[in-house]
């Protein structure tokens, strides 16, 4: 078995004195893995992929990441002012050395040749996706880390990203850790998703999900089969203490949502 | 003609206060710190109040009083405050407060219009020593930290996953800012040292493709401002920080008049094409 890229044991992660947004997690990555995190809002999931990158410091546990990981980010939506004048092609060179040769290729690559000398502030939403995929590809990634990669597009859009995304990882073969705020939509390829809430409450395939009939039917061939839903009746309160996951559960510790 | 001194003089300072102010004041649009210039500048009469009292010079006041505002806000920013309320209590209460401790200070009748539109043509060749100095110290700063500050103003998350400190990139940004105010102290005053932040730039802008351009094109600007300033203030006998500031505004209503114009010609040749 290969060493893993990051590994993170007892992981609980604060902000000041708040109480915990992350409580004893415990996760793996390994080379060329596809793994979703999908929670509702406030559940962790960005806290979790930046305590795995190493840019917030746990409270306690630890993450080790394999020695030289390479990562690609690609953080959530970038809030840019219009008064600052940045071409593509100059976002793609912060702090990186890039010939004009490197900056085509990195962008043919992500479907966007003909934005090279645009203004970054002046692209549509799935412009500027394609354009940080393309920066997070820059440094030949073993590990490409999306933070909810697709807000604000629509699902045409959404889908075309995460096809993207596959024919990337194919490409290159690094592993793929996506955060979705979408319950129903992760990625088909995934081979793990993890359903976090404060904890890792499941873990399981999107497979068996996403070929039932009545989801086909819903997303049909639209979206090319790279989306799936990931069914997931959250709604265990305090007057539904049995769960209904219709996806194999995979760890032996219980549930404990404390709503 | 022989240039007087102190008009050539006056010219050195204001050229010391573009250099500072053109790139920093470029952080200052693209950041949305502008009222935050606002409250360092206006700390900086509490400054000369408080440099008078104790009989220290102003320019050492000034500095204290404007990097202890900006470390305030700094915090303040940090912890989510609606920042557009908390910097305008700040700047204004600055300001008062500075004009009411001037006001007490004995046997003193200090003119008050030098700290807050300056005083640019009573700039002495020590006083611009120390300015250049004080701007001296912003350039390299900026220049030095370049990539890191226009990465952290880009997305702080992007400059964390590369590795960077987004916090010490703002502390950078909060201490130029001080020294700059009190580098302009002398030149435009307390109330339009903000002016010297925001107009350059914001005029660059109509035609800058690279911030490095906007950068460079600021100070070329803050610049020509100076001079077009200091001279009309001469001919019209008109306060000359004022002046600079006014040449600014027409710079800028020039520009943006221009680039109106450049966009209408563009769609009209692409609409014909």
């Amino acid at each position: 078995m290969t060493e893993p890229l990051i590994r993170a044991e007892g992981l609980t992660v604060a902000y000041g004195r708040a109480a915990p947004v992350l409580r004893h997690v415990n996760f793996t990555l390994n080379p060329g893995e596809i793994v979703t995190i999908v929670g509702p809002n406030g559940s962790g999931k960005s806290t979790l992929v930046r305590a795995l990158l190493g840019m917030i410091k746990p409270a306690s546990g630890t993450v080790t990441q394999a020695r030289g990981l390479a990562i690609g980010y690609v953080p959530q939506k970038l809030h840019l002012d219009p008064n600052l004048p940045l071409t593509v092609a100059r976002f793609l060179r912060l702090n990186r050395r890039l010939s004009d040769v490197q900056v085509t290729a990195l962008l043919a690559r992500t479907g966007v040749p003909e934005l090279a000398q645009r203004e970054l502030a002046t692209l549509s939403g799935g412009q500027f996706q394609r354009v940080l995929l393309a920066r997070a590809l820059a440094g030949n990634p073993q590990i490409l880390v999306l933070d909810e990669p697709t807000q604000g597009l629509d699902q045409p859009g959404t889908a075309a990203f995460y096809r993207l995304i596959e024919d990337v990882r194919r490409e290159i073969g690094c592993a793929v850790l996506s955060v979705s705020h979408d319950l129903h939509v992760v990625m088909s390829a995934s081979d793990r998703v993890i359903c976090l809430n404060g904890h890792i409450c499941c873990e399981g395939t999107p497979s068996v999900v996403s070929n039932a009939p009545e989801y086909r039917a819903l997303f049909g061939l639209g979206t090319g089969g790279a989306l799936a839903l990931y069914q997931h009746h959250h709604d265990h309160g305090a007057d539904h203490p049995e769960h209904t996951h219709e996806h194999s559960h995979e760890h032996s510790e219980a549930c404990d949502h404390d709503h | 003609m022989i240039i007087d001194d102190f008009i050539l003089r006056a010219l050195i300072a204001g050229i010391l206060v573009a250099v500072a102010a053109g790139p920093l004041g470029c952080f200052v649009v693209w950041r949305r710190m502008a009222y935050f210039g606002d409250a360092t500048a206006h700390a900086a009469i509490l400054g000369v109040a408080l440099a008078l009292a104790f009989d220290v010079s102003v320019f050492a006041g000034t500095l204290a009083t404007a990097l202890a505002m900006a470390v305030i806000v700094a915090a303040l920013a940090g912890r989510g405050w609606a920042m557009d309320t908390t910097l305008g209590v700040l700047a204004h209460s600055a300001l008062a407060l500075g004009l009411v401790a001037v006001s007490f200070l004995p046997g003193v009748r200090v003119d008050l219009t030098a700290y807050l539109f300056g005083d640019i043509l009573t700039v002495t060749t020590a006083d611009l020593w120390v300015m250049a100095a004080g701007a001296g110290l912003v350039l390299g700063l900026l220049i030095w930290r370049w990539e890191g500050l226009l990465t952290t103003t880009i997305s702080e998350d992007l400059a964390l996953s590369l590795g960077m400190n987004p916090a010490r990139e703002r502390l950078i940004l909060t201490l130029a800012l001080a020294v700059t105010v009190a580098v302009g102290l002398k030149v435009v005053g307390a109330l339009l040292i903000a002016a010297m932040l925001i107009v350059p730039p914001a005029s660059a802008r109509v035609f800058s493709r690279s911030p490095e351009v906007m950068a460079v094109a600021s100070v070329i600007l803050a610049v020509l401002a100076v001079i077009v300033g200091l001279v009309a203030s001469l001919q019209l006998d008109t306060p000359t920080g004022p002046s600079i500031v006014t040449a600014a505004a027409a710079f800028f209503a020039g520009f943006l008049a221009l680039g109106a114009v450049m966009r209408v010609v563009k769609a009209a040749r692409t609409g014909r094409g």
